[in-house]
């Protein structure tokens, strides 16, 4: 984990509600597709826990939801203005289990973490399928951005107003595997459960203090004991995890 | 800038609260803990305890609510495994905080605890908000506490002190039976009990409903209550409530306080207690202090 002050040099609106920031500092701790990183806002008591979407040299991208306070205070940010970010938080996806035909499945705003780990998984030569759920047509981002990597992109809309009608397991039809990789919202995640056949890794979101360890704020109970979604996750594999009612 | 609390002599007078610091080593990744007075380790319960459902956190201004529930692993492990961890990246004297359920709860894991030859006090928790039936209702009245510290005493040989629940009517009644039950010192204060409502969902952000609130927004009632105490009692006083910086520790100091424990501000800034040391000195000149022992109790 690293502290560093990060400068802005993109913000840009990607549908009504997400946006991209694109930050200038220190990258070196992020070293895993599927860790988060912690923004201080002026302000805001807690930092935002924000999953990396892509990191290239020293550019660091986070594409991110508007959902309240905070978030809107990002939107609202320009281009060389400066923030407070802890970085290289949480484990990561592991890339070594993905077999010769990874299956990524992400919702809503869930999709951007997949994006590193797509991009990483295409450059080991693995041939990537990417099925990416919304609500609805005028939510979908990145789209062009997972077909550009050269993945395989199936795009699912709940009111089949954009590709398959349906959620991202009406997507999977068809769609051959060796190992999957997801992230979204819990009904998601638990309908991904259901509908696999092999191992995967999951990606696990909770409210959290301090994003590094050290309040036990987002514990969740696994198979393998009591674990910190900041630290031991937020990626679970699927024999670890445990559904609370 | 170095203080003796209860016999044993810190560098300095800054100590991560419990519950904030984890055991130790998350923090040792980052600086060298050595840096500090000493730090007060997770709440450690006699049997290994999950603690509350999430979510077990809100934000607030200038503060957070938080309902953890005194999650640890159990004295048993904390010994065979969280001690012998901690011992290769801490080199002082550690502050052991423990919770229980029963009189009996405390008394069998600080006397566990005093065995340890890393622990330098105990720091008896009687004052968790986030558990049924447990800490708070020791230190919600002034007998069940001072029952406490009698049982603790009688099987320890260590410095006791007594953390203290603001959540009363009068904490100065509770400090005093503390110190005549034979507490070495007393720690003050434990967060305010809180509460916030998602307007969304129209429900409790935390699924324990109530929670513990620290930070910077419970600071000026930490110090009313350390002063009140400071000047109630003859034994030691270790002042916390939302501090964040070198002047707030000074702050706490004049109230009476010989060490300061910081809180949430180590949850936001992972680096506070280093730079609060750092700090220090800058600070004491600038309102011309010499010693930090001078000024103790000097409001």
């Amino acid at each position: 984990m690293k502290q560093s002050i990060f400068t802005i040099i993109e913000n840009t609106p990607l549908t009504a509600t997400v946006l991209r920031m694109r930050l200038r500092g220190d990258t070196s701790d992020i070293t895993a597709a599927g860790q988060f990183v912690n923004v201080q806002l002026e302000g805001k008591y807690l930092r935002r826990p924000i999953s990396v979407c892509d990191c290239e040299g020293d550019v660091l991208t986070l594409v991110y939801k508007v959902v309240g306070h905070g978030t809107a205070q990002m939107r609202d940010m320009q281009v060389g203005e400066t923030l407070d970010v802890l970085t290289g938080l949480g484990n990561g996806y592991d890339l070594t289990l993905a077999g010769e035909r990874p299956l990524l499945l992400g919702g809503g705003v869930g999709v951007p973490p997949l994006y590193l780990l797509a991009r990483r998984l295409i450059a080991e030569g693995k041939k990537v399928t990417v099925i990416l759920g919304f609500n609805t047509a005028d939510e979908v981002f990145y789209e062009e951005e997972f077909k550009a990597l050269g993945a395989t992109v199936i795009v699912a809309t709940a009111d089949g107003t954009r590709g398959v009608k349906g959620f991202v397991t009406d997507g999977m039809q068809g769609v051959d595997y060796t190992h999957f990789y997801t992230c979204g919202p819990e009904p998601m995640l638990k309908a991904v459960f259901k509908a696999t056949a092999t191992d995967g890794q999951f990606s696990f979101e909770e409210r959290m203090g301090c994003g590094f360890g050290a309040c036990m704020g987002c514990s969740c109970k696994t198979v393998t004991g009591y674990k910190r979604i900041c630290k031991e996750g937020p990626v679970m594999r699927k024999g670890d995890i445990l559904w609370e009612a | 800038m170095s203080v003796n609390l209860c016999g044993i002599t810190l560098d300095n007078p800054v100590i991560p609260a419990s519950g904030t610091f984890g055991f130790g080593y998350e923090f040792a990744e980052l600086y060298d803990i050595n840096v500090l007075g000493t730090f007060s380790f997770k709440g450690t319960t006699k049997d290994p305890r999950f603690g509350n459902p999430t979510p077990r956190i809100a934000e607030c201004e200038a503060g957070m609510i938080n309902a953890v529930g005194l999650q640890n692993p159990g004295v048993e492990k904390v010994i065979s495994q969280e001690l012998p961890r901690l011992a290769t990246c801490f080199h002082k004297p550690v502050m052991a905080n423990v919770s229980g359920f029963a009189i009996e709860d405390y008394a069998y894991t600080c006397e566990q605890l005093d065995k340890e030859e890393q622990v330098g006090w105990l720091e008896v928790n009687v004052s968790c908000p986030n558990v049924h039936g447990g800490g708070m209702s020791f230190g919600t009245s002034p007998e069940a506490a001072a029952s406490v510290v009698r049982a603790v005493k009688a099987v320890t040989t260590k410095p006791v002190i007594v953390k203290l629940s603001p959540n009363v009517t009068d904490i100065v009644s509770i400090a005093k039976a503390c110190e005549e039950a034979g507490a070495d010192g007393i720690s003050l204060i434990n967060t305010l009990l809180g509460m916030r409502i998602d307007l969304r969902t129209k429900k409790p952000v935390i699924a324990n409903k109530m929670g513990g609130f620290s930070g910077p927004a419970i600071f000026p009632v930490a110090v009313r209550m350390v002063y009140q105490v400071a000047h109630a009692v003859n034994i030691p006083v270790v002042g916390m409530g939302g501090v964040s910086t070198a002047e707030d520790v000074i702050e706490m100091m004049l109230a009476g306080a010989t060490a300061v424990e910081v809180g949430a501000a180590n949850l936001v800034n992972p680096f506070a207690c280093r730079d609060i040391i750092a700090d220090l000195p800058r600070v004491m000149a600038q309102y011309g202090i010499d010693d930090l022992s001078d000024i103790i109790g000097k409001a």
